[in-house]
């Protein structure tokens, strides 16, 4: 298999474009830039390949837009996912906070799309250095109201791009938005890799808004609901449908577990650096294991929970930010195992030997 | 095996580029490989770094805290990553830009005048770097600067090799005479 060097944001990219993408709209930040700068490239190639009268090497890939703001972003995501085409929208942390009102109302009208958050430091300006401090916002809900967002966590630049093209595949078989959670570490690093495998999965959208046609009634998309009883029934629908993504979605990669008494979990680039930790102290003979959740949204809740219930009694939580992520390990654990934190924030990523002493401490 | 290097310089002397030169080659020659750049405003002048990993095995953190190669372009850059250089390790600097000779037991300290024996300083160090480490062949770099520079590009390769072979030939003159410690 052929091997390939290039940045995350880059693999975004070609991840979306193996997978249909049909339309982009954007507005550059820091350090998420470079995923509009290749859609823009991706999309000009491909104009002047038809001017010189060649076949687009992209030729679902019709509508590229940098857009005048976050917001007009994501409302016209909105408009291209209604329209039933695949769709998506780049941005980090403070891009993101803007995009949250269209977000909840993408939620709500059940439009499949991509939304990539390319985390940096928060709150407010904050840096543009890698945190993870994005994570409520998107696993709980950043905009108003019941709903939930699938939530991918990738920890290389190969994942980049198969967590893209699993998203574009997920939120179209369930009709609800999804969104790629990486910091910023992940969208500027390159790295070698090898393109993943992932059928592309193509559903049919009966919902979509795309003129009367041959319809006996013209499709409508809308969430006002003025009286109580539609609006429980389609509360109903949605709750139905979070069920059933958690039932069916969680995705989680587990490490060294089978024997182990002490359990690192992380998501994201400080996954790596746990992972390489375990190795350290199991070479040091200390029984560790590492989960690192897949999926944010829904969470793999119960691998905690079965873990903590027969050997683990002990758990390193290692995050970039003051401590969110490590809420949703303690519903895992279920007060069963200590959980102690060790939170990282400001930019700053812990190095192996960091968390190797971490790990040490708990022995 | 694995190799950590932290390249750093001012903006627009070729830092990132040639951290990503070595990682390219790396990921050629069949290694894992990562290359992170420091991506704030060094672009318009400020210190600029990028760390480089190349593995026989799958890379955690791409962060370095103790790089085994430091190659250095400016004062401020050796000032920041020298005392973190690992023990035993090699530094590169370029002993025209930084007047006076670094500090420190330990690690072996190669001075090479990269901007003066090129205007391309960046690939002259490159030149120093393999002919010291011997761990990446010049060949896989000549290949990929034919694959990046092509058609009215191209006739930028001769330079960009001799600045290479002047970088190679210094050391091999030099030997390892301004290496000391």
């Amino acid at each position: 298999m052929s091997r390939l060097y290039m940045k995350g944001n880059e693999a975004v990219v070609e991840g979306a474009l193996r997978a249909g993408v049909e339309g982009f709209f954007g507005y550059p930040i820091t350090p998420a830039s470079e995923i509009i700068e290749t859609f823009a490239e991706k999309y000009f190639a491909d104009r002047e390949r038809e001017k010189r009268g060649e076949k687009p090497l992209y030729p679902k890939f019709r509508v590229f837009m940098q857009m005048e703001s976050e917001i007009a972003s994501i409302n016209a995501v909105m408009g291209g996912a209604a329209a039933g085409c695949r769709v998506m929208t780049a941005s980090s942390s403070p891009g993101i906070s803007l995009k949250q009102e269209g977000i909840s109302y993408i939620a709500a009208c059940e439009l499949p799309c991509v939304i990539v958050n390319i985390m940096r430091g928060g709150p407010g300006l904050g840096s543009i250095q890698p945190e993870q401090g994005d994570y409520f916002q998107a696993v709980k809900g950043g905009g108003h109201g019941d709903y939930k967002l699938i939530v991918f966590a990738p920890n290389s630049v190969q994942e980049m791009a198969e967590h893209t093209m699993l998203l574009f595949n997920l939120t179209d078989k369930y009709r609800n938005p999804g969104m790629l959670l990486a910091d910023g570490y992940l969208g500027q690093m390159k790295e070698s890799m090898e393109f993943p495998e992932v059928p592309i999965e193509e559903y049919d959208k009966p919902w979509a808004i795309t003129g009367m046609g041959e319809r006996e009634k013209q499709n409508t998309i809308e969430f006002l609901f003025l009286t109580p009883e539609p609006m429980v029934e389609a509360k109903k629908r949605l709750l139905e449908k979070y069920k059933k993504i958690e039932a069916n979605e969680v995705r989680y990669e587990a490490y060294k577990v089978d024997d182990a008494k002490i359990l690192v979990t992380a998501f994201g680039t400080p996954s790596r650096v746990a992972k390489a930790a375990v190795d350290l102290a199991r070479e040091k003979g200390i029984k560790v294991g590492l989960v690192r959740p897949i999926t944010l949204w829904p969470f793999p809740y119960k691998i905690y929970r079965d873990l903590v219930t027969h050997q683990i009694d002990r758990v390193l939580v290692v995050e970039l930010s003051f401590g969110q992520f490590v809420e949703d390990v303690r519903l895992g654990v279920e007060g069963k195992a200590e959980v102690k934190l060790y939170p990282r924030f400001g930019g700053i990523v812990p190095t192996e030997e960091e968390v190797l002493e971490k790990i040490m401490e708990l022995a | 095996m694995k190799t950590e290097i932290i390249i750093a310089g001012f903006g627009g002397q070729g830092v990132l580029f040639l951290g990503d030169l070595i990682a390219y080659a790396a990921v050629k020659e069949g290694r894992y490989v990562t290359w992170v750049p420091s991506y704030g405003p060094e672009s318009r002048g400020g210190t600029c770094n990028c760390q480089v990993i190349y593995a026989d095995r799958p890379i955690g953190s791409p962060a370095i805290a103790q790089p085994d190669i430091l190659i250095v372009f400016n004062k401020p850059s050796l000032e920041k990553f020298l005392p973190r250089l690992k023990r035993g390790g090699v530094l590169f600097y370029d002993n025209f830009l930084v007047k006076e000779r670094p500090e420190r037991e330990g690690v072996k300290i190669i001075g090479v005048p990269a901007f003066q024996l090129s205007k391309m300083g960046n690939m002259a160090m490159l030149g120093a770097f393999l002919a010291v480490t011997k761990e990446i062949s010049p060949e896989t770099i000549y290949q990929i600067l034919e694959e990046k520079l092509k058609g009215p590009k191209a006739k930028f390769i001769p330079i960009n090799k001799k600045a290479i072979e002047d970088g190679m030939k210094y050391i091999q003159k030099q030997g390892d005479q301004d290496a000391t410690n």
